[in-house]
């Protein structure tokens, strides 16, 4: 309980609290809450006017009710009046009651602000703090728009007192966060970043955080800041431990504003002037120096003070990554806290040395400390330092290492979390693969990787081993066997399985030579598994099964009577069944010429990106990425591809590089599929291509209609909606970004006029865009629509053709029976009319119909033609330079499920464009 | 089954703990105190489920009774038994709190090894539980080995509720016919719902194994018996006989018989127990109306004024009238005249309670309030709760009369007639609610 003073205490909330500490149940501290608000709604009832020291008491009452979890619905006008109280306990409750209980639609808001700025205007500092302390806790919109002006105004003032300059700062932050539309720097600028030189600690301190939030958003205007913190910075660091006297912590000189300050130059390249860079370097060197001194308290705050200082610059050195003595000083220091006691530290350290590990500077440094990484890799207790040393192994890897931290990976993958499993199992493939000199050894490794961790091996591992063995042709056989003994243990994974099958099924005569592995022997051992796979699994044994036929003539009894047996040509599952059906076919009727070309091997794969690496950036998440693994990923990809033959250039692979979620290996342009030539197991290893060339089918759907989704992948959404009249037409196009990560440099060219886009499109956001249309003669071609846009930095292309068609231009025409003859009969040349006969896509539903040629454009006329299931319509295409009179005429059959389609106009174009489109509709 | 059975104090500290089968560990305690006493919101289910372990719970005053299972129990035979634990506790050792309970813990014990079995429930007949489970020290030496078999072969016997060789001087019987009629009804004066649940609660002080015949005006007995020749005038018949809606007995009621010839004959316990149960829906007499009449003169006051009726025999007096009007949360002060009894604003409740201490039938009475409200800058407006009332009166407002209660005793020498015969009516309120 607080302790209760005569003076200011107050003795009735004292009791209140105490009383509702004691209560027994929930339901008597109920009662006593309602009986003293029931006491003090009578207070307040306004029958005589109470002092400040009831209305406070009563006000930190109806508080603590609050904050105890009852609404408050009364009170809110007491408690602004105590902000216009001369006391400053009575101001303080009052401003608490606020910042805790006013929302910002209140109608007491105005009072509120005016109290405010009372208190702003007014020459005592306690009260200024006050007010802007609430400024800062409500922290509405509101609240910046009413002081946005005001306070830095505050901030910068001579005559400001250094503490009301501390929360000055501190609320212009909040208020920037909240509503940074509203905080206008502009003319400040220069006088706020001066207060970097201000002579008291505290006011820098707050003064350098609203200056690296403000520096973040635009850097240019606060360039001057950094000469300013340099200096800054190296008085404070040149500083003995007792120069600063109150802010020295435990030893340190200022270690918040040194980290502060550190951080703030983090937001910008290094310095060009070369005084300052010499100083800033100089600092930089002074810390590292101050880090190997002795400590000089066993205290584990003055520890603590001095790493944090340290691995602020560290991580500055990073940033820079220009000064090569600094990174290997820092990289030494950092392998000093591998080892250290405190888990923390080794965590930090770790961390840290996964961003040194990639600058080219440092990597060779921190390659030196790979047996205490290794080692912290095992014995490390906690779970989450494991995973940074993992990290780090994976970031330090080259190829004089490679070997080495694969076959530590490995066995370490044994024992390891689970959380963490398949993380390495994408890291132990990627290693291998980027690094492998040997692929005798690549194949073994990756074995052994399924192996050990089969069930968290994604598909996109065993995919990537079965296109690399078949694009090297000196691994084959080497695989072949590999695999074969690997299938040999008793239990072996399903991924073995699948990878075993395949192999064996494309390679398997380079090993049918030794009696142990003959045809036979590797059939019977690939089917014993067979019964223990899933679906798929047994799918890919199947087509591995027909190659067989292909490879070892031999076989083709004993794999025929497997596929003829009641569990396959009948098996519950139409996909196996249809496999084995087709494949029995196959292999009895076709004559070996043709088994051999159906089944021949399959074409090496086009190089491309490693799948795996997608997967493992889409694991993280864009952005996640450094530049750098990209970066290295291309200059190995290089070398180590070298050799074989690679399919494209190395702008190929850049394409491909996209962090987009479609994890689509070749960009959008790269060519058809390579299809397996047969239906086999093929067909699971071709990456899934998501939009190649021009979209034909949503273009198609417009024909009939005008509102709706034109294109949608995982990246972006587009939305058409449109009208048209006479030979006028505007349509909208809605580009929605679905994902969270912002579009940038969008443009989109249409080969007609279109007014621009926006040219960035927010994560989540929608930008609208206008294109006005006018038809001036007929026309067969849509116009084509190309968007182009940075994703994560990587550069999308889309072709999408717009979904105006001639039709749009139609004027429904009504008119009787004969008339409608009588113009058919007018439009008889042979070139007026266009015929199609076309089997039915869809049910035949004579609503649906109607609705569909309503949607044409035309007007639908009934009791025209003599057969009433027939559908007549009549329309003009109105153009800017004539009107083309068009009759159209449709047949359904229901019996054959087929349509007749005749239209006949004026002009011959516009018949067969017009039947051409609509053929596609029904 | 009950795999074990804890009573808490209201902060959830462990008083009594009885586990009765192995598959509920240590753990269950806390998770009971955790998930539903110091749970953040108010449990309200009186069955918890956390972890595939059922929770039974009843709440008496500041008491919390759960029964254990990880079975998929009975729920209702459970409650049945929680509460009938509370009538042996209350008939040990009076009411249950935690101050009894801890002075008592050794008495609970044995009684819960007594009345469960392996989680099975037992005799819970506090007569014959008082026979061999008594609070008076070891009787041992008083005990004869006669007195202990009769025990035995009452307790395994088939007649389980009653000893032999009861003797009385006076042969009394008490009955009390305990009322509770609950309604709701509209501002109009439009019954909305109200149903009543009875109980018949019997004192028998009756010597040796006597056989007793109940007999109320049901009304399927009445018509049965009225089909069968009666003189009674079929109007009256049909007033004075209720339609019952439910009921359920006492185990020592012969249900075979009731179900054949709706008859209901039993050999009575000693001393007192519940001999029904019963619910009727259908033309109750409900002896109060109340007329709420509110009215919001502008934002910062409201007028109210509530009018009772009694609606029974004059020569009845209603008792222990009690009717709370709820006030509105942003009260600031109340002003209350009534011309009886004595009314209060009471703030911790947020109502207007008014009583009186006895009122006769076809009387009313009046009050009015004025009620002065803080205004507020909540939109919301006032929920406007109903009024409830709360009052005993001296007569069944189901209707229920009991035409009969006769005694046989072949053995002994006492007929029908020699029985002194008590019988009571109470109607009390039970949620008897009026909106305003």
């Amino acid at each position: 309980m607080p302790a209760v003073s005569k003076g200011d205490g107050m003795r009735g909330l004292a009791v209140f609290i105490s009383d509702i500490r004691n209560c027994k149940s929930k339901e008597a501290e109920i009662k006593r809450i309602n009986k003293e608000l029931a006491n003090i709604r009578s207070k307040f009832k306004g029958d005589k006017a109470l002092d400040g020291y009831s209305k406070k008491k009563y006000v930190c009452k109806l508080l603590f009710i609050f904050l105890l979890g009852h609404d408050i619905d009364f009170g809110h006008m007491e408690a602004v009046n105590l902000l216009s109280s001369n006391k400053y306990t009575e101001k303080q409750i009052g401003y608490l009651f606020i910042s805790v209980l006013v929302n910002s639609n209140s109608e007491l808001i105005r009072l509120i602000n005016n109290a405010i700025k009372n208190d702003l205007s007014s020459r005592n500092p306690t009260f200024m703090c006050l007010a802007l302390h609430c400024i800062a806790n409500v922290g509405s919109r509101e609240m910046a728009e009413a002081f946005a002006g005001e306070i830095p105004r505050i901030l910068v003032a001579g005559d400001t007192m250094d503490s009301v300059k501390q929360s000055a700062a501190l609320c212009l932050l909040r208020l920037y966060k909240t509503s940074p539309d509203l905080v206008l720097m502009g003319e400040w600028t220069s006088r706020v970043v001066h207060l970097l030189n201000d002579q008291h600690m505290g006011v820098v301190t707050a003064a350098i955080s609203l200056i690296t939030c403000l520096s973040q958003k635009n850097p240019d205007e606060f360039k001057t800041c950094v000469s300013l913190a340099v200096s800054r910075l190296s008085r404070i660091v040149s500083s003995a431990s007792t120069d600063l006297q109150d802010y020295t912590y435990y030893f340190v000189p200022a270690p918040w504003l040194s980290c502060k300050l550190l951080r703030l130059l983090q937001c910008y390249p290094p310095p060009e002037d070369g005084a300052v860079k010499g100083r800033l370097v100089e600092c930089l060197e002074t810390i590292l120096n101050k880090a190997q001194e002795p400590p000089k308290s066993k205290k584990v705050q003055h520890s603590n003070a001095k790493n944090a200082i340290l691995f602020e610059a560290i991580s500055l050195i990073i940033h820079y990554d220009s000064e090569p003595n600094l990174l290997v000083r820092a990289c030494n220091q950092l392998g000093q806290f591998l080892q250290h006691r405190e888990t923390n530290l080794r965590y930090l350290a770790l961390e840290s040395m996964c961003t040194l590990a990639s600058s080219e500077f440092s990597h060779e440094a921190v390659k030196t400390h790979i047996e205490t990484v290794i080692n912290a890799l095992k014995t490390e207790r906690d779970v989450s330092v494991r995973q940074r040393a993992a990290d780090l192994l994976y970031a330090m890897c080259d190829r004089s290492n490679a070997k080495q931290i694969v076959a530590e990976m490995l066995s370490y993958l044994e024992t390891a979390d689970y959380s963490i499993r398949e993380e390495m199992v994408l890291k132990v493939a990627i290693l291998a693969e980027k690094y492998a000199v040997d692929y005798s050894w690549y194949v073994d490794t990756i074995l052994n990787l399924i192996r050990i961790a089969g069930d968290y091996v994604s598909e996109e591992v065993w995919y990537r081993v079965i296109q690399i063995v078949i694009n090297r042709d000196d691994v084959q056989g080497y695989a072949a066997k590999t695999v074969f003994e690997a299938l040999q243990a008793p239990a072996c994974h399903e991924n073995m399985v699948k990878v075993g099958g395949y192999i064996l099924g494309e390679f398997g005569n380079l090993i049918a030579g030794d009696p142990r592995s003959s045809p036979l022997v590797q059939f019977n051992l690939l089917h014993s598994k067979f019964h223990l796979c899933s679906v798929p699994t047994r799918a890919l044994l199947l087509s591995a099964y027909i190659k067989f036929i292909n490879l070892f003539p031999e076989t083709k009894s004993t794999i025929q009577e497997v596929l003829r047996s009641d569990s396959q040509i009948r098996n519950s599952d139409v996909e196996l069944q249809q496999r084995a059906v087709e494949y029995l076919k196959l292999s009895s009727i076709a004559s070996t010429d043709v088994l051999a070309t159906v089944l021949e091997e399959m074409p090496p794969f086009p190089e491309r990106e490693s799948s795996i690496l997608a997967k493992l950036k889409k694991k993280k998440g864009p952005g996640a990425v450094s530049v750098n693994e990209l970066e290295e990923g291309k200059r190995e990809g290089g070398e180590l591809n070298g050799g074989g033959e690679r399919g494209g250039d190395s702008s190929t692979s850049a394409v491909g590089s996209t962090p987009s979620p479609s994890a689509d290996l070749l960009g959008l342009r790269a060519g058809p599929p390579v299809t397996a030539a047969a239906p086999s197991a093929g067909s699971l290893l071709v990456d899934v291509f998501s939009e190649a060339g021009v979209n034909d089918d949503g273009f198609l759907r417009f024909v009939c209609k005008n509102n709706g989704v034109l294109f949608e992948n995982q990246l972006l959404q587009i939305g058409i909606k449109s009208e048209y009249r006479q030979n006028l037409g505007r349509m909208y196009l809605f580009y929605g970004n679905k994902t969270s990560v912002q579009f940038v440099t969008f443009t989109t060219t249409l080969n007609v006029q279109a007014k621009p886009v926006e040219p960035l499109i927010e994560g989540g956001a929608q930008v609208q865009q206008v294109i006005n249309i006018e038809c001036l003669t007929d026309f067969s071609d849509a116009p084509l629509l190309n968007i182009k846009f940075r994703y994560g930095g990587a550069l999308q292309n889309l072709t999408l053709k717009l979904p105006v068609t001639i039709n749009k231009f139609f004027q429904p025409t009504e008119m009787a029976s004969h008339d409608f003859f009588q113009r058919w009969k007018q439009l008889s040349l042979p070139q007026q009319e266009a015929q199609k006969i076309f089997k039915a896509n869809h049910a035949m539903d004579t609503e649906v119909l109607k609705a569909k040629l309503l949607g044409l454009g035309m007007a639908l006329l009934e009791n025209v033609d003599p057969n009433p299931e027939n559908f007549v319509c009549a329309g003009v295409i109105q153009t800017k330079a004539q009107q083309v009179g068009s009759l159209l005429r449709l047949e359904p059959n229901a019996q054959a499920q087929m349509y007749r389609l005749t239209v006949r106009s004026s002009k011959d174009t516009v018949s067969k464009r017009l039947c051409e489109l609509l053929a596609e509709q029904f | 089954m009950i795999g074990g059975l804890f009573i808490y104090n209201h902060k959830g500290e462990v008083l009594i703990s009885r586990v009765y089968r192995d598959d509920i560990g240590r753990n269950a305690v806390d998770a009971f105190r955790v998930n539903v006493i110091h749970a953040r919101q108010q449990v309200r289910s009186p069955v918890t489920n956390i972890a595939r372990t059922s929770f039974f719970h009843v709440k008496r005053s500041n008491i919390w009774l759960a029964a254990v299972t990880k079975q998929n129990v009975n729920a209702a035979m459970v409650f049945e038994f929680l509460y009938k634990m509370c009538d042996v506790m209350t008939a040990y050792f009076g009411k249950i709190s935690e101050e009894n309970i801890k002075n008592n813990f050794v008495l609970i014990y044995e009684l819960l090894d007594e009345i469960l079995d392996f989680g099975y429930p037992q005799n819970s007949e506090t007569g014959a539980l008082k026979t061999f489970i008594t609070q008076q020290g070891i009787k041992g030496q008083h005990q004869t080995k006669e007195e202990q078999s009769q025990i035995t072969s009452q307790v395994t016997g088939q007649i389980g509720w009653r000893r032999e060789g009861i003797k009385y001087r006076r042969n009394e019987l008490f009955l009390d016919v305990l009322e509770s009629v609950n309604l709701l009804m509209s501002p109009q004066g439009q019954v909305l719902s109200a149903h009543v649940s009875g109980r018949v609660v019997m004192k028998s002080y009756l010597s040796g194994m006597p056989e007793c015949k109940f007999g109320m005006n049901d009304k399927i007995v009445i018509d049965k018996q009225g089909k069968g020749g009666t003189t009674d005038e079929p109007g009256k018949s049909g007033k004075q006989s209720i339609a019952i809606d439910d009921c359920t007995f006492h185990q020592c009621v012969r249900l075979s018989k009731f179900d054949s010839e709706r008859s209901i004959s039993f050999i009575p316990p000693d001393g007192e127990y519940e001999l029904m149960r019963y619910r009727t829906t259908k033309d109750i007499i409900l002896p109060f109306r109340v007329i709420p009449l509110v009215r919001e003169v502008g934002r910062t006051k409201l007028e109210v004024k509530v009018v009772i009726k009694s609606n029974f025999k004059p020569s009845l007096l209603a008792q222990k009238i009690e009717v709370r009007i709820p006030t509105p949360l942003n009260t600031s002060g109340v002003q209350v005249i009534c011309m009886k009894g004595k009314a209060k604003y009471k703030a911790s409740e947020n109502a207007i309670v008014w009583k009186i201490k006895r009122m006769a039938g076809m009387k009313e009475s009046q009050i009015s309030a004025e009620i002065e409200l803080l205004p507020t800058n909540d939109k919301k407006k006032w929920a406007r709760p109903p009024i409830s009332m709360n009052f005993e009166v001296p007569f069944a407002p189901s209707g229920l009369k009991v035409r009969y209660l006769k005694v046989f005793e072949s053995k002994l020498n006492y007929s029908d007639h020699d029985v002194i015969k008590w019988v009571r009516y109470i109607g009390r309120s039970g949620i008897y609610e009026t909106r305003c």
